[in-house]
C-alpha cells in the first residue's frame, strides 16, 4: 500500500527522536531568551538608570545600587529651561486632537471602501497607501513658510494639522481591513427588519466594530504620539505647545555643557510607561492592526 | 422537455433585470461612497497635495537672502538652478565648496541608501528568526509577544536618547566590549550605532508581520510534508519560504520606505553629523538642515527626495509584483 511506501524512508530510533527534540526545545529557548534580552535589555537599562543617583550614571550593575526618584524630580524640574510636563500635556493635547479628526473622517472612507460597490476603489486604497508612505521632509518646507505667513509657528494647529497627514491614511488603512471582515450580513437582515441604513449602521454595526475603532484608535494616537520631525521645526521653539519627543530631544542638564542622562532617562520612562501599559493590555489587538491589510 | 427548453430562453430577460437592478444599485452606492469618502480626500489634499504642490513650485523660485536674521521677500524666477545645484553640486558657477549644505548631496543619498540597504537586510532576516521563534507553541508565548511590542511602541526620539546613553563614552556597550570608541562621533562608529538603534526599534515589527504570515499557512501543508519524509529544512525551505514570501515582500517594501526618510534617529543619536560632520547626514536631515537657509533650496531637495522614494516604491512594486494593494483589495473584493 501507499502508506507503507511512504513511512519507509525515516523511521527514527526511539532515542535519536528524544535527543533531538531535546536539542529542539533548547534551541527554541535559547531563542526566546535572545529575542527577551534583545528586545527589553535597552529598555530595562533606561528604567535601572532612571533610579541610579547621578554620580552612579555608569554603574553597571544590573540593578540600581543607589536608589533615587531625584532624576523623575530633576526631569520635571522647570528651572532649568525643561518643560516637560507641559510637554507631556501638549503630546496629550495633539495626540488626542490628531486621533479625533483621523477617527472621525478615516471612518467614513473606510467603511465605504470595505462595504460599498463603487468604481475607483482601486485607487482610493492607492492614494491612501501612498499619502501613508510620504516622506515627512517633503511637507516640512511648505508647511513651515505657510505657518510663518499666517502666524501659526508654534501653536497647536501647526502641529495637529500636519500630523493628520499620517494619521489620517493610517486609520482609512487598518480600518479597511477590518471592516472588510465584519459580518455584513447582520447589517442586512436589521434592514429587512425595518432598520434606516443609518440606525443599521448605528445599532447592529457600531457595537461589533467598537473593538476594531478602538485598536485604530490607539495606534494612531501612538504614532501621533511619536512623531518628531514636523513638530520639531512647527513647534519654533515654543516649550508652551512642544510635544515631548522635541522637549526630550532638547532636554538641558543642571550644570552647562553636562549631558544630564540620568534625568533624559527618567523622563523617557515616564514617556515610554503608558505605551508599554497599553500595549500590554492590549497586545492581541495591537498586532492584528499592526498586521492588517499587511498579510492575507 | 418543454420545461428545460423554455429555460434558457427565459433567461436573457431575467439577467438583463438582474443586471440593471445591480447597475441602479452600484451608482447608487457610487453617490454614497464618494460623500463617504470626500472629506478623507478633501483632508489629504490639504496636508498633503497643496505642501507638494507648492514645494514643487518654490524649488523653482531663488532663496530669498537673509537680511537682518529675516529672509527678504520675492526671490524670483530661479530655473533649474536649485536643482542643478544639488544634482550637480554647483554653488553659482563654480562647484560647491567642502562643508557648504551643496557639496554634501550625494554624500546624503549615499548614506541614505547605506542605512536603507543594511538595516532593512538585518531586520528581515532577524525579525524572521524571531518570528520562527515567536511561532512554536510554548508557555508565556503572549508575554514574548507582548514584549517583543516594546521597542516598536517607544518614540524614536526616546530610542535615539536611550542608544545616546548607551553608546556614550563611559556608557554600557564600551564597557560590555572593552572599548573605548566615540560612538556617536566616528565616522562608522556613529553610522554603526544610527544602524543598531533602528534596527533594535523595528526588528519587532517585521517580526509580526512575517509572524502574521507564518500563522495563515496550513498545518496540514507541513503534516503532509512530514508524512512525505521531508527534512526541517526541506520543510522550510519548500513550504515555509514560498508562503511567508508575500509577507517579507511587504515588509520589505514597507521598512525600505521607512528608512529612506530616516530622520529622527540620526538627528537626535548622532546631532545629525557624526564624525567628519555629516557622516550619518540622511537626505531628510539635509532638507532640513537647508530649510534654515532659504525655502527655494529645500524644496528643491525635498523635492528630490520625494521623487526618490516615490522611484524606490514604484520600482520595487514593479519589481516584486508586491500586490500590497490588491492583498488589501481582495480583502475588501
Amino acid at each position: 500500500m501507499a502508506s507503507t511506501t511512504t513511512t519507509t524512508p525515516a523511521v527514527p530510533s526511539r532515542r535519536s527522536t528524544v535527543l533531538r527534540r531535546t536539542a529542539g526545545r533548547l534551541g527554541l529557548y535559547t531563542g526566546i531568551a535572545a529575542i527577551i534580552v534583545w528586545c527589553l535589555g535597552p529598555f530595562y537599562w533606561m528604567v535601572v538608570t532612571a533610579f541610579r543617583q547621578v554620580g552612579f550614571t555608569f554603574d553597571t550593575t544590573p540593578w540600581p545600587t543607589h536608589v533615587t526618584l531625584d532624576d523623575f524630580r530633576t526631569a520635571f524640574d522647570t528651572s532649568r529651561g525643561n518643560h516637560f510636563g507641559q510637554a507631556l500635556l501638549n503630546s496629550t493635547i495633539i495626540g488626542a486632537a490628531t486621533t479625533a479628526i483621523a477617527m472621525l473622517v478615516g471612518t467614513f472612507a473606510a467603511y465605504a471602501v470595505a462595504r460599498l460597490h463603487f468604481r475607483g476603489k482601486f485607487l482610493v486604497l492607492g492614494l491612501v497607501l501612498s499619502a501613508a508612505m510620504f516622506p515627512g521632509v517633503a511637507l516640512v518646507t511648505p508647511l513651515f513658510q505657510l505657518f510663518t505667513r499666517i502666524h501659526w509657528l508654534g501653536t497647536y494647529q501647526a502641529l495637529i494639522i500636519p500630523d493628520i497627514s499620517f494619521a489620517l491614511p493610517l486609520t482609512v488603512w487598518i480600518l479597511t481591513s477590518f471592516f472588510a471582515e465584519m459580518p455584513w450580513e447582520l447589517e442586512q437582515a436589521a434592514r429587512i427588519d425595518g432598520c434606516t441604513p443609518a440606525q443599521a449602521f448605528r445599532l447592529v454595526i457600531l457595537p461589533l466594530a467598537a473593538p476594531a475603532l478602538f485598536t485604530t484608535a490607539i495606534l494612531v494616537f501612538i504614532s501621533a504620539w511619536n512623531e518628531y520631525l514636523l513638530s520639531s521645526l512647527l513647534s519654533n521653539g515654543n516649550a508652551a505647545v512642544a510635544p515631548v519627543t522635541v522637549a526630550i530631544a532638547g532636554f538641558t542638564g543642571s550644570q552647562p555643557h553636562q549631558e544630564p542622562y540620568t534625568a533624559v532617562m527618567a523622563a523617557g520612562t515616564v514617556v515610554t510607561i503608558p505605551l508599554i501599559i497599553v500595549v500590554l493590555l492590549f497586545q492581541r489587538r495591537i498586532i492584528s492592526g499592526l498586521t492588517a491589510g499587511a498579510v492575507k | 422537455m418543454t420545461v428545460i427548453t423554455d429555460r434558457p430562453a427565459a433567461e436573457p430577460a431575467e439577467s438583463k433585470r438582474r443586471l440593471t437592478r445591480r447597475r441602479r444599485r452600484i451608482t447608487h452606492e457610487g453617490r454614497a461612497a464618494l460623500l463617504l469618502i470626500s472629506p478623507t480626500l478633501l483632508l489629504l489634499a490639504l496636508v498633503i497635495a497643496y505642501p507638494v504642490v507648492t514645494a514643487l513650485i518654490t524649488s523653482f523660485r531663488k532663496d530669498q537672502s537673509l537680511q537682518n536674521g529675516f529672509f527678504t521677500r520675492g526671490g524670483g524666477f530661479a530655473g533649474s538652478s536649485n536643482y542643478i545645484h544639488w544634482l550637480l553640486q554647483r554653488c553659482g558657477t563654480a562647484a560647491c565648496a567642502p562643508g557648504t549644505l551643496g557639496s554634501e548631496f550625494w554624500d546624503a543619498v549615499t548614506v541614505t541608501v547605506l542605512f536603507t540597504v543594511i538595516t532593512v537586510a538585518l531586520e528581515m532576516f532577524l525579525g524572521t528568526l524571531m518570528a520562527l521563534v515567536m511561532q512554536r507553541s510554548f508557555k508565556g508565548r503572549s508575554l514574548l509577544r507582548a514584549s517583543v511590542l516594546v521597542p516598536w511602541a517607544i518614540p524614536t526620539a526616546v530610542t535615539a536618547k536611550l542608544w545616546y546613553f548607551m553608546f556614550a563614552y563611559d556608557g554600557i556597550v564600551n564597557r560590555l566590549l572593552g572599548t573605548h570608541i566615540l560612538w556617536t562621533d566616528g565616522q562608522w562608529a556613529s553610522r554603526f550605532a544610527v544602524i543598531v538603534g533602528d534596527v533594535w526599534k523595528t526588528t519587532p515589527f517585521v517580526a509580526l508581520l512575517v509572524l502574521a504570515g507564518l500563522q495563515i499557512i496550513p498545518t496540514e501543508l507541513y503534516e503532509a510534508a512530514r508524512v512525505d519524509g521531508a527534512s526541517a529544512w526541506q520543510r522550510f525551505r519548500y513550504v515555509t519560504a514560498p508562503l511567508v514570501r508575500p509577507a517579507l515582500l511587504v515588509a520589505t517594501l514597507f521598512r525600505i520606505l521607512d528608512v529612506l526618510r530616516i530622520y529622527d534617529l540620526p538627528a537626535i543619536l548622532t546631532h545629525g553629523g557624526g564624525g567628519t560632520g555629516h557622516a550619518t547626514t540622511t537626505l531628510s536631515i539635509l532638507v532640513i538642515a537647508q530649510l534654515e537657509q532659504g525655502y527655494g533650496g529645500a524644496s528643491a531637495l525635498s523635492t528630490i527626495t520625494f521623487l526618490f522614494i516615490f522611484a524606490v516604491a514604484f520600482l520595487m512594486v514593479k519589481l516584486f509584483n508586491a500586490s500590497v494593494i490588491r492583498t488589501q483589495q481582495s480583502a475588501v473584493k
